[in-house]
């Protein structure tokens, strides 16, 4: 059966968003917009202490205000196990995790203390004014290199010891012609969504269902982690995902404030709503980012890095999360990106606690972090053996011929096989698009008339479509429109869209016929949400199977209904007919929808519905690759740091929809300049957090986001999945802080001067003046 | 972020205005301008007034008019009526230029001139034209009538003036500048739109090439508690030309002369040298 149809090609165009004229047009549904009748709304008592122990939490003038409910603090919920890990529970890690809300001790500001349920919104926030608390102040810690204190009785913050290697390091090293060392940190920033989280829970009892609304990300794994937690069969929870603001790995995870609104819901017999403002945002959601790297690596004359050996002290914030230590672990497997580094490796990452938010995954996590580290080790190598960092990066890029690469390292448990891709025609491509020798000579010369200019660069591989499972179900209705049901989700970048392009060209009709579902677990009972750059490449790759079985029990009825053999059928604008033959017979889909009915007469033995379930299996992810280059001038008066040119060259394998790669680049490089020279959630030395507002989190504008060039490759289709897909979503975000740290160095003309992300104003005037 | 409960007042004249401020000062009550740093404060309870009294409706407050050599502002003029110039001399080009450094165009659509100077941010851009051309304020209460208080005396530190809770400040009134004057301005801050880390706002004019005693005046705003003329600044521009080397004196001598704000974000000594840069760069970009 011919797979492509001769109809319209979708796959490849940059067609316009399915999802986007309910959200022009102001008919969004976000979790803020739902609401539900006798529904109470919740406001979270938060620990102003970075560190304490609780001697008393009086809730007495907060109950007696008029509207409120209740007022809940740990005793109340005595019954609710702290949140669990998604992937199931980790015994050494189990003491570490967050409580619901806080027991005997408070470990950052913001860490709930109470729950204030009432008739309304102000009531509630009025009467969380009320709730106080006695406390005994304890030290507070807040640099992961610090040695570890006390967590509770018995345990030390210092939560876990990761390691990844091969080879024999101190061999390496001992023999080594050069050892280059560098001491990096990479600050702690995070996703901001436009949009602050929301939980509605809701309790119908008339079916024995619990129901998350605002539930965003992992809809299926959350529904899953909600029914372990509170003792219900995931028959009886059900999650609905409604529009969501933008979710960048932080949000959608469970935190506890879900769990609140659940209980609540169960408790009281009334829908409880929960919006976050976004103080409550910045000091409560997963924080990310914040590692210290001490790194050193054994090369050769000609600048071969020979070996590896990184200590990472990871700063993980007050308690181990939904995430566990995957962002660590992470961090210690993909931290060689492109480069060979043959003879031996070792990562040794320090999962330490602090009084600060806890930290999790944030869009590239481990790779925005190691990818700042190793293209600062690249050029620290370049610069100690007096070599052209673009040979070092060349000599040491895995070869077109040495792939597929395997890696004794991990990723996400899996072991790191790069799939496919020639990384030195990639850079070509990219420094050939500069003129890389002409720009240098430019800047050169700019420099000499007193400008602080410079160019950097930084090389590194994504990884993207976790496995090992996904499935999709397609259904056909007798309009002719295609339910596309998936266990997706949808955080605004496109998955209707790309899912409907898929559907539409394998059945060979046009995608606005598509309804694509997702974040719905009454659907479809399994689902992988939207993370790690898995929906296109898994959901997608699902989609296409669904979709040809759909295709092929269309085409087998109408061979018969149509009386024509089955190889001379295609499928043209949803409609049956016989290839290349002008007004000849014709069935639409909707018609052989109809035809299929439980009780239609042509059915004959044929399963009823036109409709399929599909699976898509991997063994392995797949591994797309880029370059950034950043180009920037500093200003020696104020530090402050204008990007003055930004190039991202990726190869995407297949770009199922080039407008939406783009857009997911250009997206994730104005969160990557944030972390590079921007963003930072800092502290007092009480543990206060500075960062708490828009005033003081700086996010990056429209007016200091320059307009990116994207070059965009598809050389290299993964040979992992049929459509050659890998994924986007986290490639514009990945370089930048290594691209624009070398380019500052390049500017002031002091090699290996950014230590630090973000480099800040006051930072980077203080290198210019050497007043390290 | 839900405020307080308050209780919410509407007058339509000053005279009602000043009765409510009478009657509510004592009781935690408040003038509510273009709210664009009231509210935000009342969302995050840092202020909890128990009145409000709302003066978008007194429409008297809305004038701005060039009287006795003076530009008056009205308590409900908004920021943006500043983005192109309220009169054909030196004082409309310079607001013009400076209303595009405060926040962003809804922001100043809806904030007024006279509520950033009661407000008195220290990086408030006004608060800086203000002292820098020793500008007066005109506050009016039921009980004591009209004062007129000088920049000088006005602003007092960090969100604090003469102006007393019962008071409103009625006009700020800026001496126009004679034609001929040049005036600059220059701030730092992190992103557009944000509160500056420093600023300058400087002016001179010319006489026989060299800048003459009676218009030089250089003001910092943002990295002392409230914005003032910095007179070692402007001693050392007087009766010297216009150029590089006499600005870069200025410049140094404000950096030496001010005493930083210092907060675990912004350190003193980085303060000192944005206060230098900006000292610089508003006398190198002053025109007439
Ligand atoms: C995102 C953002 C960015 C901003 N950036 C800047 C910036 O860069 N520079 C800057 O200068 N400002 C900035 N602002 C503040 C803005 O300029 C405000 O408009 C201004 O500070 C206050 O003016 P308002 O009319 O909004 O006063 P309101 O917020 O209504 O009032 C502020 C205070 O002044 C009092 N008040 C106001 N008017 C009077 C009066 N006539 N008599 C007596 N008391 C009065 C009020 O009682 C209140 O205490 C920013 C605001 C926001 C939200």
């Amino acid at each position: 059966m011919n797979e492509q149809s001769g109809a319209t090609k979708w796959i490849g165009q940059s067609v316009e968003r399915l999802e986007d004229p309910p959200l022009v047009t102001g008919r969004g549904r976000f979790v803020g917009d739902i609401n539900f009748p006798r529904q109470l709304h919740m406001r979270i008592v938060r620990s102003s202490h970075a560190h304490a122990n609780i001697v008393s939490i009086d809730t007495e003038a907060a109950r007696e205000l008029p509207g409120v409910i209740a007022v809940w603090t740990a005793a109340d919920i005595a019954d609710v196990p702290p949140i669990d890990f998604r992937e199931g529970p980790i015994e050494k890690l189990a003491p570490y995790r967050q409580p619901v809300l806080a027991m005997h001790k408070v470990r950052y500001v913001g860490e709930p203390v109470a729950a204030v349920f009432a008739e309304d919104p102000y009531v509630a926030e009025d009467a969380a004014d009320l709730v106080t608390m006695e406390v005994e102040e304890l030290p507070v810690l807040l640099d992961a290199r610090d040695d570890p204190t006390e967590f509770s009785f018995g345990r030390d913050t210092e939560a876990a010891i990761l390691t990844q290697g091969y080879g024999d390091v101190e061999a390496v090293f001992k023999l080594a012609a050069h050892v280059v060392e560098l001491k990096l940190t990479s600050g702690r920033h995070s996703g901001v969504p436009l949009e602050c989280r929301g939980a509605i829970g809701r309790y119908d009892a008339s079916r024995d269902v619990l129901e998350l609304h605002g539930a965003a990300k992992v809809p299926h794994r959350n529904k899953e982690l909600i029914a372990r937690m509170l003792n219900r069969a995931p028959a009886s929870v059900q999650c609905f995902e409604s529009h969501v603001g933008g979710g960048f790995g932080i949000r959608g995870e469970l935190y506890p404030e879900d769990v609140l609104v659940c209980v609540g819901a169960m408790r009281f017999d009334r829908p409880i709503k929960w919006i976050e403002d976004r103080r409550e945002h910045l000091i409560a959601a997963n924080h990310s980012r914040n590692q210290h790297h001490h790194i050193k690596a054994a090369c050769t004359d000609d600048g071969e890095i020979l070996a590896i050996d990184d200590v990472i002290y990871h700063d993980n914030g007050a308690y181990v999360r939904t995430h566990a230590t995957r962002v660590a672990m992470m961090t210690c497997g993909v931290l060689p990106g492109p480069y060979r580094v043959p003879g031996a490796y070792r990562a040794v990452c320090h999962f330490r606690l602090t009084n600060k938010t806890p930290a999790a995954t944030y869009r590239a996590p481990g790779r925005f972090e190691t990818t700042f580290v190793r293209e600062r080790l690249v050029d620290a190598i370049a610069y100690q053996l007096k070599l052209d960092p673009m040979h070092v990066r060349r000599l040491n890029a895995v070869r077109v011929d040495e792939m597929p690469f395997k890696r004794p390292l991990e990723a996400l448990g899996e072991e790191i096989h790069f799939d496919s891709g020639d990384y030195h025609a990639l850079l070509d491509t990219t420094l050939n698009h500069v003129e890389w020798t002409r720009l240098n000579r430019e800047l050169a010369a700019r420099r000499e008339n007193g400008e602080m200019v410079g160019v950097g660069l930084a090389m590194f591989v994504e990884k993207a479509g976790l496995g090992p499972a996904d499935g999709v179900r397609i259904q056909v209705d007798t309009t002719g429109e295609v339910e596309v049901i998936t266990g997706g989700a949808s955080i605004g970048q496109g998955f209707e869209t790309v899912m409907a392009q898929v559907a539409a060209e394998m059945l060979g009709t046009d995608m606005k016929k598509m309804r694509v579902i997702h974040g719905q677990t009454d659907r479809i009972e399994h689902g992988i949400g939207a993370h790690a750059s898995r929906a296109t490449v898994m959901t997608a790759s699902a989609t296409r199977v669904a979709a040809l079985k759909v295709r092929e029990k269309a085409l087998n009825i109408a061979s018969e209904l149509m009386q024509a053999p089955l190889d001379t059928l295609d499928i043209v604008h949803g409609e049956v007919v016989i290839a290349g033959r002008v007004g000849g017979p014709s069935m639409t889909l909707g018609q052989i929808a109809a035809a299929l009915g439980p009780s239609s007469k042509t059915r004959g033995d044929r399963e009823p519905g036109l409709s399929a379930e599909g699976w898509f299996y991997a063994d392995h992810q797949v591994y797309p690759y880029g370059n950034h280059l950043a180009v920037v001038k500093v200003d020696p008066d104020t530090g402050a740091v204008k990007v003055l040119r930004y190039v991202v060259a990726y190869d995407i394998g297949r770009a199922l929809n080039p407008a939406l790669v783009k857009a997911q680049i250009a997206g994730g490089f104005a969160q990557g300049l944030g972390g590079a020279l921007m963003e930072e959630f800092t502290y007092n030395e009480r543990g206060d957090p500075l960062a708490s507002t828009f005033a003081d989190y700086l996010l990056p504008t429209l007016r200091e986001v320059p307009d990116i060039e994207i070059l965009l490759t598809e050389d290299y289709p993964s040979p992992l999945n049929p459509l050659g897909i890998k994924g986007a979503g986290e490639s514009g975000v990945n370089g930048v802080g290594a691209a624009i740290a070398s380019a500052i160095d390049d500017a002031i003309g002091i090699p290996g001067a950014i230590t630090v992300l973000p480099v800040t104003p006051q930072r980077l005037k203080a290198i210019i003046d050497g007043k390290r | 972020m839900k405020p307080a409960p308050f209780q919410y007042h509407a007058p339509k004249t000053i005279v009602e205005t000043l009765d409510l401020l009478a009657r509510y000062a004592d009781d935690d009550g408040r003038v509510l301008a273009g709210g664009q740093s009231l509210v935000p404060t009342m969302a995050f309870r840092l202020a909890r007034p128990k009145h409000l009294v709302d003066i978008n409706g007194v429409t008297e407050l809305n004038r701005i008019a060039v009287e006795n050599g003076r530009l008056c502002i009205g308590a409900g003029v908004r920021h943006s009526a500043f983005e192109t110039p309220v009169e054909d001399g030196p004082l409309g080009r310079l607001l013009a230029s400076v209303v595009r450094h405060i926040a962003h165009h809804p922001i100043r659509t809806r904030g007024t001139f006279c509520g950033s100077i009661a407000h008195a941010d220290p990086a408030s851009e006004w608060c800086a034209v203000a002292a820098a051309l020793d500008a007066e304020m005109v506050c009016e209460s039921k009980v004591s009538g009209t004062r007129v208080i000088p920049a000088k005396t006005f602003f007092q530190g960090i969100m604090t003036t003469a102006l007393r809770e019962d008071e409103l400040l009625r006009e700020v009134r800026l001496p126009m500048l004679a034609r001929g004057t040049y005036a600059g301005f220059a701030e730092f801050s992190r992103r557009a739109g944000d509160y500056a880390i420093a600023m300058a706002v400087a002016t001179y004019r010319l006489k026989n090439g060299i800048m003459s005693d009676m218009h030089v005046a250089v003001a910092v705003g943002g990295a002392e508690a409230a914005p003032r003329r910095v007179m070692e600044a402007e001693r050392t521009l007087i009766g010297r030309p216009p150029n590089l080397g006499t600005f870069q004196a200025a410049a140094h001598a404000a950096r030496m002369a001010i005493d930083p704000l210092d907060d675990p974000s912004i350190g003193a000594d980085y303060r000192r040298d944005i206060v230098r840069a900006m000292v610089s760069r508003a006398l190198e970009n002053a025109v007439t």
